[in-house]
């Protein structure tokens, strides 16, 4: 016994190292694998104050493109206007409808929540956006994240006021997408090269690609809704080890400027996830 | 200013000047990532004992960590240079009695070429494990091998910029003052 506790006096600072090396390596190990919002929730609160602060000042230089994407966005909505549309009156036969609720009516599904951004990074090749709204203003889990030129990512963590948003320029992220003109679908992600171009996967050799192509998320993303453009397509490459091409995006949001996003709650997600995690019944 | 009020507001200073300045430089090429902010462990005194010194690495690296959103990935190759640093340090130290000498490792208390073996060898070793945790996760063995290399001469270049502009004067202290 005392010698145990004579090794353990001689060697206090070696085990101390380990201690902590461990210490750190099974929170890197466990945020990664879990992405639990133990750590979050004190880190984002702290930390969300102090990024505040200095969004306050930084905010200022970005004012010209925040108003250009504005300004962009609102002619883009303001052409989606139904008064923009006519519909000549004899295509159309009056029919009296008896019900008094329309039965097909159509049932909202997605809930569009403004945030500020109020940290943002685009060197590192696990990037991450911070936004200042949080479980108290509604943001939850896996919610999506449009900024107003395209798609930016996806809500990891929330806390009260603030939550954390894996970007689409993050090595693990994955978004359904497909092209515009033909719906078929592969999947967008990041190698972690260039903060301006994303990666297409899993589109067949079969199908004609031109640059230039849209590419929009699909209507299989559960969180996304569909039609929401990702970027255009760049660089066409054919994958040798599989059927499939590899296509660099030239992404729509440009991340550097981002400065309000959209949060997207998907109001029927937790019953689709429901359904999808019962393993299915073959008869 | 005392050692311990120099070295609190040093500790925000490297945090502020890594999370709001150079992570904000819009990025070069894949491989480059400008790290300087581990020049604060650098920087210690003398004085620290080891085991205060794996604390404060730990400490440091974990603070920054909690900008980057990264939990442990800053805080072990932090923790692993403050393991090591007193060892380089008896290795490296020239002058007899340096560290009772001068207040912290600098180019006037270790000497221009044992200073820069100091910092060379401290940023690399930094590098390589950060790099190898990040690597460990995704990527492949060119991308490890050019970050280690491309990113430790960015942050050499800045710890020279560094040392040039904020040369830290350092009395020479005797026992018989």
């Amino acid at each position: 016994m005392k010698n145990i506790f004579l090794f353990i006096r001689r060697y206090f600072t070696l085990l101390l190292f380990f201690i902590l090396q461990i210490v750190s390596l099974v929170f890197l190990v466990n945020y990664n694998l879990t992405q639990q919002a133990a750590y979050a929730n004190i880190a984002n609160e702290v930390i969300g104050r102090i990024n505040i602060q200095y969004n306050n000042i930084q905010s200022y230089f970005y004012l010209r493109e925040t108003n250009r994407q504005l300004a962009e966005e609102n002619a883009r909505l303001k052409n989606l206007l139904p008064s923009n549309f006519e519909t000549a009156d004899t295509a159309r036969v009056v029919r009296v409808d008896s019900l008094v609720k329309d039965t097909l009516g159509p049932q909202r599904k997605f809930v569009w929540l403004p945030a500020k951004v109020v940290n943002n990074t685009v060197t590192s090749q696990t990037n991450y956006l911070t936004l200042y709204r949080g479980s108290k203003q509604g943001i939850a889990k896996d919610m999506a994240v449009i900024g107003p030129n395209g798609v930016v990512g996806i809500v990891i963590d929330v806390n009260d006021n603030f939550s954390r948003v894996m970007s689409l320029l993050h090595r693990n992220s994955k978004v359904s997408a497909m092209l515009a003109k033909n719906n078929v679908t592969g999947s967008v992600g990041w190698d972690g090269k260039d903060p301006l171009y994303l990666t297409l996967q899993n589109i067949p050799r079969s199908i004609k690609v031109a640059k230039g192509d849209t590419v929009l998320t699909s209507n299989y993303s559960a969180n996304f809704p569909s039609h929401i453009i990702i970027g255009m397509v760049d660089v066409i490459a054919a994958d040798p080890s599989s059927n499939s091409y590899t296509i660099k995006v030239k992404a729509a949001t440009n991340f550097y400027s981002i400065q309000y996003v959209n949060v997207v709650k998907n109001s029927l997600w937790a019953e689709q996830k429901q359904l999808e995690a019962k393993p299915p019944k073959n008869q | 200013m005392s050692q311990l009020v120099k070295n609190i507001f040093r500790f925000a200073c490297f945090i502020m000047l890594q999370v709001f300045v150079l992570n904000q430089v819009p990025p070069l090429h894949q491989f480059i990532t400008p790290y300087l902010y581990f020049l604060f462990l650098l920087w210690l005194p003398f004085s620290t004992s080891r085991i205060a010194l794996l604390f404060i690495s730990f400490a440091f690296g974990f603070t920054l960590d909690y900008f980057m959103g990264t939990p442990g990935l800053h805080a072990a190759p932090c923790v692993l240079i403050g393991y090591l640093r007193p060892f380089l340090i008896n290795l490296l130290i020239s002058q007899e009695g340096a560290e009772l000498n001068y207040a912290e490792p600098s180019i006037k208390s270790l000497g221009l070429a044992p200073y820069s073996i100091y910092a060379l060898i401290l940023t690399f070793i930094h590098h390589f494990y950060l790099v190898l945790l990040e690597w460990l996760q995704f990527g492949n063995i060119v991308y490890f091998i050019g970050k280690v290399f491309t990113t430790s001469l960015v942050s050499l270049l800045l710890i020279f910029i560094t040392e040039m502009l904020f040369f830290r004067k350092q009395k020479f202290r005797t026992n018989t003052a």
